[in-house]
This record gives C-alpha cells, structure tokens and sequence, in this order.
C-alpha cells in the first residue's frame, strides 16, 4: 500500500516538473512572478515527500512485496535501521536525491523575494532540468518501487556495517551539502543569461554556498567518525576514492565561498565565480556518478550497477555542455574596468586561497580518476594511496597555512601590513614552541619543524584575533583558528600514535616494555538480530595504571556478516582504541590496541569548522 | 606600447600557465613512484623478476591455508590457477576468511612468496574486489 502511494506520488511529481516548466516559460515576459509557480513547486516538493515516506514506511512495515525492502531489510532488523536502510540502498539514496533536489529549490523559491523575478525564474528552470534527469533515472533505471511476486516472506537484510547511529544520519546530512549545491549551479547558469552577476547576487548566493557546505562538513564529518570506530583500522581519512568525491565539492565550495566576498567587494572575478559554481556541482554529479556505477574500486562501494553509472554520465555530460554553451553563448565580461590587483590586498590573498585550492583539488580529482583511465588504456590495474596525497599535499600545506594567517589581516584594494613586528615576533616564538616540541620526539626534524611551526603560526595569530578583533569577523576567525586546530591535532595524532596487533588466545597475555594485555576471556550476549561476543582484556601500564577494555564481535543471522565493533576509551588527550577479529578455525583471536592523541580534538575542530559556517550564516555583515 | 592592464593580463596567465604546468608534472611523477600495480598470482609467476615496489595481490584465501602463530599468519591466495604463500603480521578484516575474496598489499619476497603489509577490508559479503572477479572470470 505505502508502496503505492509512493510510486504514484513519484509519478504525479514527475508530471509536474512539466507543468512548472510550462507556467515558468509563460511567465518569462510578465513582471511579476506568478504564484502558480510556486505553488506547483510546492507541490512538487511535497509529492516526492510523501513519495519518499511511502518508501520509508514501506520499510518501517516490512513489506517484502517491494524489492528494495526485500534486498535491503529484514524483520529483525531494528525499527531505527529500518527507517535508515531506506536511504541505506541505491534507490532509496537517488530518492533522497530527488528530495533534497525539490527540497532546496521551493527554499530558493521561497528565500528570493529581493531577487530579479527572470533571475528567479531561470533558476527554476535550470534546476528543473536537473530534476526531471534525476526522475527520469529514478523511474527508469531504479524505482525503489518495483513489486516482487511471489511475496518472500523475509528480506535478504541489511549490511550490518550500516547499522549504526553515525552512519544512519550520514547520507541525509551529506546529500544536503551534496545536492544542495545543485542550487548554486542553476543559479549560477540563470544570473549568466540575466546578466546578473554582481554584488548583490554574490551576497544573495553566499547563503546557498555557505548553507551547503555546512552540511558538507558535518556529512563528511559523520562518516569519518564512522569510520574510524567502525572499521577498526582506528584510522579516520583513508584517501580512499570514496571519500575523495566527497572532498572535492567541498574544496570548491570553500574556494567559492572565499570568491564570493571579491565579488561581493569588487565586482571582479564574475567568470571565475560561475565557472567554480558550475565546477561544485559537476563534482557532486562525479562523485555520484563514480560512486554509483561502481567504477571505482573503493573498499566503501555498496551497491552499484554499471548502466545505472553510464544514465548518470550521459546526463552528466548533457549538463555541463548545457552550462559550457550557456556560459560562452550569454557571459559579457566584466563591465568595471578596475581589473587590476595591487600586490598587498585582501584580494590577492584570497586568489592566492584559491590557487592552493585549486591545486589540493587536482591532486585528489587526479589520483582519485587515474586508476580509471589507466585501466582504459593500459588494462594496468593499480591504485593511488595515501603516500601519494601525503606527498603532494603535505609540503604545500606550508605556505598555505602562513597565507591563511596573514591574509584576513589585509584590507582590501590595496593594504600595508600593520604590526609586521607582531607577526614576526608570532612567527619567532612558535619557531621555538615547535622546535622544543619536535626534538623530543623521534621523528624527522626539519620537515616536522616547519610544518607544525606553520601551523602553531596560523593558531597563535587566529587565537590573538579573538581577543585583539573581539567579535568582528567571528565566522573567518573562528573557521581559520578550527583549521589550524584540525592541522595541529592531525599531525599530534599522526606523530604519537601508537599501536601494538598480535595474535591471543583466551588466558594468554602480550607483553613488552609498556605495557601488558591479559586477554581474560569472552563472554555471549543474544540481541534483536546478532549474537555478541564479548572480550575482556586488562591492560597493565608500567605506571601502575590499568584499562580494561571489552571490544565486541557481532555475528549477525541475516546476512550472515561478522563485524567488529572497537571499545574506544576517550579523553581529552587521547583515545585507547582496541579491536578483536577471529581468524577462521582458528583459537587465536587478531587483537588490536591503539592509542591515537587528540583524536577528540580532530572531531571537535571540523564540528568548529561548521559552525563558523553557521556563524557567517547568520551574520548580517561580514566585512565592515 | 601596450597598456599596463594589458601588461597586467599577459603576466597573470603566464603565471597561471606557468603554475598548472609545473602542478601537472608534479602530480604525474608522484603518481609514477606511488602508485600500487595489481597483479593476480598468475601475473606474478609470468613476471620477468621481481622488484621491491609495493603490490596488492588479489584472489581467493585457499581452503585449509590459514594458519596462524602468535605473531604471523600465513595463507595461500590462489587464482585456481596458481598461488602464491603469504606471510602477514597485522590487523586481519572482518570479511578474512577461507574461500573468500582477499587483497593483500606488501612486497614479494620471490615469485611464490610475499609479505603482506596490509589485508584489505571489504564490506559486503557478496562484494568482490573488481580486481578478483576480473581474475577469476580470466580463468
């Protein structure tokens, strides 16, 4: 029934995607926007709504007539994980698309009564295309709806790596920065045809950048903590090419955001700004695109389906050559002739912001698609791992870290730069605090040196602002100052990790000049849908100190999946992390003890990071 | 002679010219000593020599192979075709199991021999490698 409702709900959505386009054109030439518009753009919102609870509930009531819930659920499951498992598959996720697609442009709709009513209009129009591809490859390629007979009277069950609070909420908040930029696009492609690409349009679209990317962080935020308690390798960034598409669109919404407020002051960069804005949502597109077709061989690849990958390429293509042509056919440069940049000025630092940018983005979107191309040409199978983005990364973090300091402190069109002797005296004295710091630990001196010294750089100098700026410029402030946090806390992290993987059986103890692990027994517990296997080891440190830490192995009935779930004990200083595998046949349990510093500080600044997203949001004024 | 805006344009797009061919070239020589070839163990017995390079192998955890001691575990990865003994000390993924799909990244001692450094965790008990399935679908 819930099933029903939401394929017609689907369909009668689909239909009206025409009808918005038909009301849209018509009122192209009138002055006023018509309220029909809105109002079917309502409803088109809120039929994929009710199409996407349709969906939900199916899942909620385990109605196995309908193949996804089939695929993706099973009684057993918890009601929470149900509802999740929805958005957990690759139908129920291009739903959730779609709904975030009809959700942001009744917002848009909504938010815009300043705006230029054929502004408006286009944007409607541009995102419209958007929308009926993605119905198009929804009811062709993947309905969530499809019907199964005879009815099973049980479902296949849901991958249990998905079956966890973190990793429930992840896609909604991710698809919400993901899909949000499709607003920033359409908007981008109608201020070209209008000629509206101006101040006061930087100003407007500034929320929807901002609005975006919040949600962004917080997704990519989600799965990485996700990922380091649940997969256990207690790491948090894997560079894997999953998780690389989703790093791209944010490092061109941040280097858009950053754009913006030169657009904002001087009208200068207007092409740069639509190409960014154009570039943002393509690489969403990407990302979905790879992460869906299966192409890559990524260790996080759930379901995929590779005419599904070739629908989203087709459309991807149609839509950047629709944004190439409009671009070349619409765009006048820029009618202000002061092009020019003085040396010393905010905007210059920003377009420095932007060239680093641009490079960090090459270098993921390079190691992330080579492997594709070269098995294309070579049949070469190879894969890009972290070394390669350690080493074009890492040296270049340097100097951006030094630009991000100094750059907020100039003015702009043309700066001096006041309290030089402030800065270099900030310089000299985390010079000398990284110095100290680094020569007692064991590890390489100079590269460490200089990099932890730029990033004490950034701190010292965004901490001071705090207190010297007071609220002003909060959100930069705050945002800058999280980001050398995050560095700090990474390379503190990085630097002081230790880990000990051995092989235990129950009653036997490791030993080395630390500490001492008693591996003291297991015990079983029986949940809704996995039995839990339950270790207890007791940790000794030399210093008299003792842990015990109970790490757990669920065996789950449907599918029959065994996963490890990590006892982390966390601190303010430091995380100890412990997991335990069984080897098959075998006594030996796989044990792994960790103990990662600072891993609290690595969340608690990228969640600082959004914030002062947040801040900027509800920021009247930014710059003074 | 031309005018400072001019002047000013020629400047900024050699200097943004200048910047993406050098990140070009970076980027393609890292890549070139960073990347991981994927072999399959027939691969690796049809290879010339051997070299210290890091690979991933990838096939199937043969029956009855595993076996384990305090510090090593060792197993055989086979395509059905040929195999090749792995020797590992590390964290072992969930998924690790015989006649399961592996990869396993490290060095080759010799043409029958490699020491892992790493087993890759797969998340979906019905997920194959690409890599794997392409192997044995060969065969």
């Amino acid at each position: 029934m819930a099933s029903l409702i939401g394929y017609y709900s689907l369909i009668i959505g689909f239909s009206i995607s025409f009808l918005i386009i038909f009301f849209s054109i018509k009122n192209l030439s009138k002055s006023k926007l018509d309220n029909k518009i809105i109002f079917s753009v309502f409803f088109q919102f809120f039929f994929v709504s009710l199409s996407f609870l349709g969906l939900v509930q199916s899942f909620i009531s385990s109605d196995f007539s309908n193949e996804t819930v089939f695929n993706h659920s099973h009684t057993t499951v918890p009601t929470f994980y149900k509802i999740s498992g929805a958005w957990g598959n690759h139908e129920g996720s291009l739903l959730l698309w779609l709904l975030v697609l009809t959700l942001f442009i009744f917002l848009f709709l909504l938010r815009s009564n300043d705006q230029p009513k054929k502004y408006r209009i286009l944007t409607l129009l541009f995102q419209q295309i958007i929308i009926v591809g993605f119905f198009v490859f929804l009811i062709k390629t993947s309905s969530p709806f499809n019907y199964i007979f005879p009815i099973p009277n049980e479902g296949l069950g849901l991958n249990p790596i998905l079956q966890d609070p973190a990793l429930a909420i992840h896609p909604p908040i991710l698809y919400l920065g993901y899909v949000g930029s499709s607003i920033i696009f359409s908007s981008a492609l109608a201020a070209v045809v209008t000629n509206y690409i101006s101040s006061s349009w930087a100003k407007h679209i500034k929320k929807w950048i901002l609005t975006s990317w919040i949600f962004l962080t917080l997704g990519i935020l989600l799965g990485s903590i996700w990922a380091y308690y649940e997969l256990g390798w207690g790491g948090f960034w894997f560079w894997d090419p999953v998780e690389n598409v989703s790093l791209m669109p944010w490092l061109a919404l941040i280097t858009l955001l950053h754009c913006t407020l030169v657009l904002e002051k001087k009208q200068i960069l207007t092409s740069w700004v639509v190409i960014l804005s154009i570039a943002t949502f393509t690489l969403s597109m990407c990302g979905t695109f790879l992460v869906r077709s299966g192409i890559l061989n990524s260790v996080h690849t759930f379901a995929n389906d590779p005419e599904r990958g070739l629908y989203i390429l087709i459309f991807l293509f149609i839509l950047v050559f629709l944004s190439i042509f409009i671009f070349l056919f619409f765009y006048k440069s820029e009618k202000t002739t002061t092009n020019s940049f003085f040396w010393l000025s905010k905007e210059t630092s920003i377009l420095i912001n932007n060239w680093f940018m641009m490079y960090f983005l090459s270098v993921v979107l390079i190691g992330t698609t080579y492997p594709i191309f070269l098995e294309v040409l070579s049949s070469e199978k190879i894969s890009v791992g972290p070394p390669f983005y350690n080493k074009l990364i890492i040296p270049f973090l340097v100097p951006f870290l030094l630009a991000m300091a100094i750059g907020p402190k100039l003015k702009w069109i043309k700066s001096e730069l006041e309290n030089k002797l402030n800065l270099i005296l900030f310089l000299i004295i985390s010079l000398l605090l990284s110095t100290f710091i680094i020569r007692n630990l064991d590890i390489n001196f100079l590269i460490n040196t200089i990099l932890v010294t730029s990033a004490f750089y950034l701190f010292l100098i965004t901490l001071k602002d705090f207190f010297s700026k007071k609220f002003k410029n909060l959100s930069q402030n705050l945002a800058h100052f999280s980001f050398s946090l995050l560095i700090l806390s990474i390379l503190f992290n990085n630097f002081l990790s230790t880990e000990i993987i051995t092989n235990l059986k129950i009653n036997e103890t490791y030993e080395n000049d630390a500490l001492k692990i008693n591996f003291e027994g297991i015990e079983q517990r029986d949940e809704q849908n996995f039995k839990a296997i339950i270790g207890k080891f007791v940790i000794e440190h030399n210093g008299g100190q003792t842990d015990i830490m109970q790490p757990e192995l669920r065996i789950y009935n449907q599918p029959n999946i065994i996963t490890s779930e990590a006892d982390i004990k966390t601190t303010l200083y430091k995380d100890k992390f412990m997991t335990m595998n069984s080897v098959q046949n075998q006594e030996y349990f796989n044990i792994r003890y960790q103990v990662k510093p600072f891993m609290i500080w690595i969340w608690l600044s990228t969640f600082l990071i959004s914030l002062s997203g947040l801040i900027g949001f509800f920021k009247k004024r930014y710059e003074n | 002679m031309y005018g400072r805006k001019v002047k000013l344009r020629f400047f900024f797009i050699i200097l943004v010219l200048i910047t993406l061919i050098l990140s070009v070239f970076l980027i393609l020589k890292s890549l070139e000593e960073n990347v991981v070839y994927f072999k399959s163990p027939s691969d690796i017995k049809t290879l010339s020599e051997t070299n210290k390079n890091k690979i991933r192998v990838g096939g199937m955890v043969k029956k009855n192979s595993i076996s384990i001691k305090e510090k090593k575990l060792n197993f055989i990865i086979t395509d059905f075709e040929n195999e090749i003994n792995v020797s590992y000390s590390g964290a072992v993924p969930n998924l690790f199991s015989e006649g399961k799909g592996v990869v396993a990244e490290g060095y080759l001692k010799d043409k029958s021999f490699f020491l892992a450094t790493k087993i890759l965790a797969k998340h979906d008990e019905n997920y194959m490698p690409p890599e794997v399935k392409a192997a044995l679908e060969e065969k």
